[in-house]
This record gives structure tokens, sequence and C-alpha cells, in this order.
């Protein structure tokens, strides 16, 4: 297991060189000129040396190795930094976002709470509620709850969350008035008043982005329940007498679990993806809306740290999930 | 004890693709999933013909009213008729859908095939679909709007340079599901003694691939295509709702969705109809993916 992991560490190493690379080689072939913003009353030579300044004189690759270590070397030791109160990364040149002109980790560090909190909380919500339904419609097979907890996934597969939001947004903020409808970042919590309004704006771009967790995570339990429901050694939990609720919920949903967990860890990456349309849609001012405004602003290092750090999320998640298979079922042996 | 006297066939002998029609048609959703996206298809296509307004016609007078007998689903902020915007962006949004679910199929039916053909090129080939399913797509099609809109509509014209690079951008991310699926079949067909039959009468590696190992793949290539309209109709209304699809005056049912958006506060009925468009749409293709599914799996076919 331990030779496996090591593997997988090492192999995606070179898949995330790779996809560093795609993504550079992409934003390389940009036209867009980052010089376009400036007055045409600038002398060309002094459009030049901000050209020089922004780090654009040298050929693509050094400016790919810089990237890289900028990333991978210098960035790293800020957060150390910061962590511990050292000074290695004293006088580094960081990566420097063109809309700000300050360090991108910076800003990142900043959104990143909104997007864990609304991401994070949907996620395990929409978790919460899927393992009950596709538990129960596994037990039920072909019940009037099966039928519709079908139907309920269908619909959560089909629906986008670019629709839902704003159909929630019409149904509770426009005609019920229940909710705010613009998320509203700079709101901090003090006392159980302003708790309730931080709870009652997440709601609803909470559970948007949880009907799809929910849509596919149920279906995968169910999946799985229905395999394992009609093993042998349930059977046998049943011949030697024990209760059908510590055989459903002991036995087999332990098994079943195997194969439900890695894909709860395999679709984490993709949460943050349909992340960037619910921040859109509630103007959450997390990482997916910074994604947005700097792709607007053609502000390119931005682009490429952040699409980046959605890749390393998604290799790192698989990473996850082959492990935690291994784990946890002990008949996978990767050696 | 089993009947063993009537050895009669009850019914007469029928082609594969009757089987297939027959526990099709036993699937109501699927049914209805297929009638309803006829519909849209037929409504989308063919309801321009018949309906008096254009999409594109401005009657500032008329504008922001409610549903009329006029105008069913009422005009916009300048006055356009919203059915006709539907219609017009269905138009486009389905087209969409079924050439970038062209591209991407035949890309991961071809990389599917070869893989699991071919030994030697196994190996890479996966490798390269692990590459690409470890891409963040949603970010990277952004960047590749953001990147490639001026250029491709300054070359061939607004609308057409948006529509290949949607299409080519939504194809190249979409392909791997398909190249994996068709790959592990192509895999356990190989290993069947009708590959070897054919292979023991000196059948080249061309037609190999073309009689026996395609026509046999066929079912989860199939499948993979409703699930690719579907995904891609959903990847295109997203990049016109992020404002990075086409141009604001073309409609497309994500641009309407997002032009809808705005007029949030004071009209909210209007994010309505073209999220009902995508939703139906995405639904009946997926619950027609579904029925398709069981039909050709010939071990359900029957039951």
């Amino acid at each position: 297991m331990l030779t496996f992991t090591i593997r997988r560490l090492i192999l995606a190493v070179p898949t995330l060189l790779f996809i560093s690379l795609v993504i550079f080689l992409l934003l390389e072939l940009a036209p867009g000129d980052p010089m376009a913003q400036v007055p045409l009353t600038v002398p060309p030579e002094v459009k030049e040396k901000m050209r020089l300044a922004l780090g654009l004189g040298e050929p693509g690759y050094i400016r790919f190795y810089k990237w890289l270590v900028q990333f991978f070397w210098v960035e790293p030791q800020i957060l150390f930094d910061h962590m511990f109160g050292t000074t290695f990364a004293e006088g580094k040149l960081r990566i420097i976002s063109w809309q700000h002109r300050g360090p991108v980790m910076d800003v990142v560090v900043e959104r990143l709470p909104q997007t864990l909190w609304v991401v994070g909380l949907s996620y395990i919500v929409g978790i919460m509620i899927a393992l009950p339904i596709g538990i129960y419609s596994a037990y039920k097979q072909y019940s009037m709850f099966d039928q519709a907890g079908t139907f309920i996934t269908m619909i959560g597969y089909s629906i986008p969350p670019f629709f839902t939001g704003p159909l929630v947004i019409v149904l509770f903020s426009v005609n019920l008035g229940w909710f705010p409808f613009i998320y509203d970042t700079t709101h901090e919590v003090v006392d159980w008043d302003s708790f309730v309004y931080q709870l009652r704006q997440m709601i609803m771009p909470v559970m948007v982005l949880a009907l799809q967790t929910t849509a596919q995570i149920s279906r995968y339990m169910r999946a799985s329940m229905l395999d394992n429901l009609n093993q042998d050694y349930v059977r046998t939990a049943r011949a030697k007498g024990l209760s059908e609720k510590v055989v459903v919920l002991v036995h087999v949903l332990r098994n079943s679990m195997i194969p439900v967990v890695t894909v709860i860890a395999l679709g984490l990456p993709a949460i943050f993806g349909g992340a960037i349309i619910t921040e859109q849609v509630f103007s959450v001012n997390g990482i997916g809306a910074q994604l947005i405004g700097a792709i607007q602003a053609n502000d390119l290092p931005t682009v490429q740290t952040l699409t980046f750090m959605f890749a390393f999320l998604i290799v790192f998640f698989n990473l996850i999930a082959d492990v935690l298979y291994g784990i946890l079922d002990p008949r996978i042996r990767y050696d | 004890m089993t009947d063993t006297t009537n050895t009669e066939p009850t019914t007469p002998p029928h082609s594969q693709w009757y089987d297939v029609w027959h526990q099709f048609k036993a699937h109501k959703g699927a049914m209805l999933g297929g009638i309803v996206f006829l519909i849209i298809v037929f409504g989308v296509f063919l309801g321009p013909l018949l309906w008096p307004y254009d999409a594109t016609y401005i009657d500032i007078r008329s504008r922001n009213q409610g549903p009329s007998l006029a105008h069913p689903f009422g005009t916009d902020q300048l006055g356009r008729d919203l059915l006709a915007r539907m219609m017009a962006g269905g138009q486009t949004s389905i087209a969409v859908g079924l050439t970038a679910m062209l591209l991407a199929l035949s890309l991961g039916s071809f990389v599917g095939i070869v893989a699991g053909f071919f030994k030697k090129l196994d190996g890479p080939l996966m490798r390269l679909t692990d590459l690409f399913l470890a891409l963040p797509i949603l970010p990277l099609l952004l960047v590749m709007m953001m990147l490639f809109r001026e250029p491709l509509s300054s070359a061939v014209g607004p609308e057409r340079g948006i529509f290949i690079l949607i299409v080519v951008a939504i194809g190249i991310t979409s392909w791997m599901p398909t190249a994996r699926i068709v790959r592990g079949d192509v895999l356990a067909l190989k290993e069947r003694e009708f590959v070897l039959a054919a292979r023991s009468i000196g059948t080249s590696n061309k037609n190999m691939i073309t009689r026996h190992i395609l026509p046999n793949v066929l079912s989860p290539i199939m499948v993979s295509a409703t699930l690719g309209i579907a995904n891609a109709i959903i990847t295109e209304s997203a990049l016109s709702f992020l404002g990075l699809g086409f141009p604001p005056d073309f409609p497309t049912w994500g641009r309407l969705l997002n032009d809808a958006v705005q007029y949030l506060q004071d009209y909210p009925e209007r994010v309505f109809w073209p999220g009902l468009g995508i939703s139906l749409t995405v639904l009946s293709v997926n619950y027609l993916g579904d029925g398709l599914r069981d039909a050709l799996d010939p071990r359900i076919r029957g039951r």
C-alpha cells in the first residue's frame, strides 16, 4: 500500500507538470495584449518598459520556469513564513496579478474562505441528504420512494445550477422575501443575530450546490447497496438472527460505503467547478468569481494560477480516492 | 418440471433492432423522453416558420410586456418577442449540443477503439486520457473562450466563429468517458471466439475493426451519445450564462437566461422559459439514454 501511494505520488508530478504546461501554452497563444488598456498617448518605448516590468520580455520557457518556481517554491515559503514567522521568502518575486498589481495568492487567500464555506457546507449537506435516500431506495427497490428518488435525482442531474439558482431566488427572495439574494461577503458573525443572517444568506447557494451533489451520490449509494444486499453474507447475517437494522446499517452499509467514499472524494473538485457558476448567480465573492473577473480583465497570471489550482485539486483528490479505495477494501491489492 | 414439448417458436423471427425497439418501448420514461425531445427539436426548428415575429426584431414600444396573446412568453427589454427568441436560442443550443456530441463521440470512439485494439498504443493513449481527465474543464473552457474568441470571430464572422470555438472546445474536453468505456468493451471483445475466427481466416485489422469490433461497441457509443448531448447543452448554456459564450445579440438558452437574471427583480418570470428549455431537453435526453442503455443491453432485454 505504501509503495502504491508513493508510486502514485511520483506519477502525480509529471501529470501536474503537463497540466501546468498545457495551461501555460494556452495562455501563451493569447492574442490579448496586457498593454491594450494603456492610453495611446504613452510612447512605444515606455510601453516596452512596462511590458518588461510585467516580466513579458523573456522567452516563453524562461517565464514558464519562473512561474513554476514561484508557484511551487516561493509561495509555499511565504505560507511557511506566515505561519512560523520566519523570513525564507524575503525579497523573492511572487506571482503578481496584472489586475491588482499585488500578489495573486493574497487575493486567493482573501477569497478562499467564502468558497470553502459555501462549497464545503454544500458538499456536507448534499452527502447527508444523499446517503439516507440512497440507502432507503435500495432497501425498498422499485417502491414509490425509490421511483420518486430516481425522478428527483434525474432532475438534479438535468437542471443546471444556473437555472435552480435564479429559480430559488425568484421563489424565496423576490416572492417570499425570506432570504437575501446577494451574498454579503463583508458580513461578520459576532452575535446570534448576525449568525442567523449568515445562515440565511448561505442557505440558497448551499442548497443549490447540494442538489447536484445529492443527485450523484444518492445514485451511487443506491447502486452500491443493491450490489451488496443480494450477497451471501447478508443472508448469513439474517440467518444468525441479527436484527434487520444491524444487517442493513452495519453489515451492508459498511461494505457499500467503499465505492461511495471514493466517489465522494472524486466529486469534490467538480463541486469547485460548479461553484464558479453558483458564485456568479449569488454574487459570492469567492475564487470562482475571482477567476471570472480575471478572465474578463485579461489578467493572465491570475488565470494561470487559479486554473492550475483547480487542476491541482483534481489530481490531489484523485490520488486520495485511489489510496482510500485501497485502504478501505482489503480485496484491492495494487502491488 | 419444464415443458419441453412445445419447441416451436411462438413469434416469427425478427432482427436484433426489432428486439431493441421492443425493449425500448417498454421503458415509459425513455419513450416520454424521446417524444419530448422530438417535440422540442421540431418546435425549435420548424416553429420559426409559423411564428410571425423575428427573434431579432426590435419593437421598442412594446418592451417589457407580460404574457399576452400576441406574445405568449412576453417581450424583453428591447421589445423582442421572447417566444421567437426561445426558438432561435433553442436552435443554437441544440445544434451546439449535437455537433459537439458528434465531435466528442468520434474522438472518444477513435481513441477507445485504437487503444483497445492495438496493445502498443494502449498505454500511451490511456495515459493521455487520464491527463485529460485531470484537466479542470470549466476553467479551461472559460480560458479558451477568452483567448480565441476575438481571432476566430474576426476570421470567420462572430456567430460562426463562436459556434466553431464552442463546439471544438466542448468536443475536445468531453471525449474521455466515451474513450474509456469503448476501450473496456473492445478489450473484452478481442478475447471472444468470433474475433479469433475472423482472425484465423485472415481478416485485416481494418476490416476487423469496421466489421466486427465497431458494430459490437455501438451500444455503449449510443448511450454516451445521449449523455454527450445533455452535457454539451449544459456546458454551452453555462458558458453563455457566464457571458463567455455567444455574443449578446445572438440568442441561446444560456444567453437568454443570463439576460433574464439581470432583470430578476423587476421581471422574475423571464427566467423560467429558457431554464425550462434547457432542463427539459437535458432531462428528456437523459431519460432517452437510460432507456437506450436498457434496450441495448442483451442481458436485460426480454425481461
